[in-house]
């Protein structure tokens, strides 16, 4: 794209015609959205098979707990829409402002509820699954990742930077909701702080890394 | 609205591969692509090459081109992108310079920043200074002083004496000389 031209315009526009060939438009930001979702979703359905939904239930009959994980889908929904649309010329980059209130959710409920792990002497058991917490993040967000840079190279992101971050959101909030089954029901602050600084990780990686695959495209 | 309708007719009909139409569409994109960099801030040769830019992220966007939607504003934006990303080229690109030593040791007699912004506040002070003067003295200050004006042309012109007027000048520049240098910064 650096190279300079030299040619006359009409040379190149004549290169352009012959190139021409039938396409279909992109679907809506929407149903792009809702694709990329049913590919996670998937993941979550393989996983659903290992995971102990007993304990599932008794997790999500706790209020903050339930409350994070709504959180967390909603923000990986309208994240990942709020990528599609800005990954299209012309849509405002304020789009990028969707996901606020549902990440809000997320990151309040999860920290109500390591207050109330920090009320409860028994958490402490659970202090040591920050580790395989990071683990489980980082793997499944990273194909998540992945596909949706895959899709969002489909369109043609002006702001590289900022549809690849809003993408790494996604990826990362789908990933801390596909968590849930697997995690012990009292979250503590060390649990909390490495799943944020986990999701940030994903969400810088995917602004570097996936910016400059988009802007490539 | 016309040339937005025909605009944006022309690119469903090149979406669904009519070569002619999408020649005629490349060619009316061109003005307002060239505008659009303009804009921005490029000129000469630069709007050139971010015309061509602009067509060939239109080629390959095209399929991110939603028919339901307006069409200016899809390609106007991509011209957008493309004329910034020319001006952080340009930005980037090293400034030749075919003798650095002669380069660096080039004296610049251009006066120094901010020596006009110095003068005009001293212009300022002064003439919040002769403002303040009683009507005669000022009278003399500004006929005599800043007009240059002789005596005889400013008698007859005010119908004062000769040495009237001398006394006023002489106050005046007396008391201008005792407010400036009793101002803020004592400056005499």
């Amino acid at each position: 794209m650096a190279a300079r031209h030299t040619r006359p315009v009409d040379d190149l526009v004549g290169d352009l015609v012959q190139d021409l060939r039938p396409i279909r438009p992109l679907l809506p930001a929407g149903a792009r959205a809702l694709t990329w979702l049913a590919a996670a979703a998937l993941i979550g359905l393989a996983l659903a098979c290992i995971a102990e939904t007993a304990d599932l239930r008794q997790r999500l009959a706790t209020p903050d707990l339930r409350m994070a994980a709504l959180g967390a889908l909603l923000t990986a929904g309208t994240a990942a829409y709020a990528a599609f649309v800005t990954s299209v010329p012309g849509r405002p980059a304020a789009w990028a402002l969707l996901p606020l209130p549902a990440a809000t959710l997320w990151i309040g409920a999860s920290g109500l509820g390591c207050l109330r792990a920090a009320l409860d002497p028994a958490a402490e058991a659970h202090a040591q699954t920050g580790l395989g917490c990071f683990g489980f993040l980082t793997a499944v967000s990273l194909p998540l990742s992945v596909l949706l840079v895959v899709m969002l190279r489909r369109a043609c992101p002006l702001r590289p930077n900022l549809t690849a971050a809003l993408g790494g959101l996604a990826a990362a909030a789908a990933a801390a909701t596909l968590l849930v089954p697997f995690h012990p029901e009292e979250a503590t602050a060390t649990d909390i702080a490495i799943h944020g600084a986990t999701v940030l990780a994903v969400i810088a990686l995917n602004g570097l890394a996936g910016g400059r695959l988009l802007a490539r495209g | 609205m016309a040339l937005e309708e025909k605009l944006a007719a022309a690119m469903r009909a090149a979406q669904g591969g009519d070569g002619t139409a999408y020649g005629a569409l490349l060619r009316d994109c061109l003005p307002v692509i060239a505008a659009s960099v303009r804009a921005q801030g490029l000129r000469g040769e630069a709007v050139d090459d971010a015309v061509q830019d602009t067509l060939i992220t239109l080629h390959r966007a095209r399929a991110s081109y939603d028919p339901a939607r307006p069409f200016l504003p899809w390609l106007r934006a991509i011209a957008q992108r493309r004329a910034i990303d020319a001006l952080r080229r340009a930005g980037r690109r090293p400034r030749e310079v075919h003798d650095p030593v002669a380069y660096e040791a080039e004296i610049d007699d251009r006066p120094p920043p901010g020596q006009g912004l110095e003068a005009r506040e001293r212009a300022a002070e002064l003439a919040r200074a002769v403002a303040a003067l009683p009507a005669g003295q000022r009278q003399a200050v500004e006929e005599l002083a800043l007009r240059e004006r002789s005596l005889d042309e400013v008698s007859a012109a005010t119908g004062r004496s000769k040495v009237a007027l001398k006394v006023n000048l002489h106050r005046a520049i007396k008391a201008l000389r005792a407010s400036l240098a009793g101002g803020p910064d004592g400056r005499a």
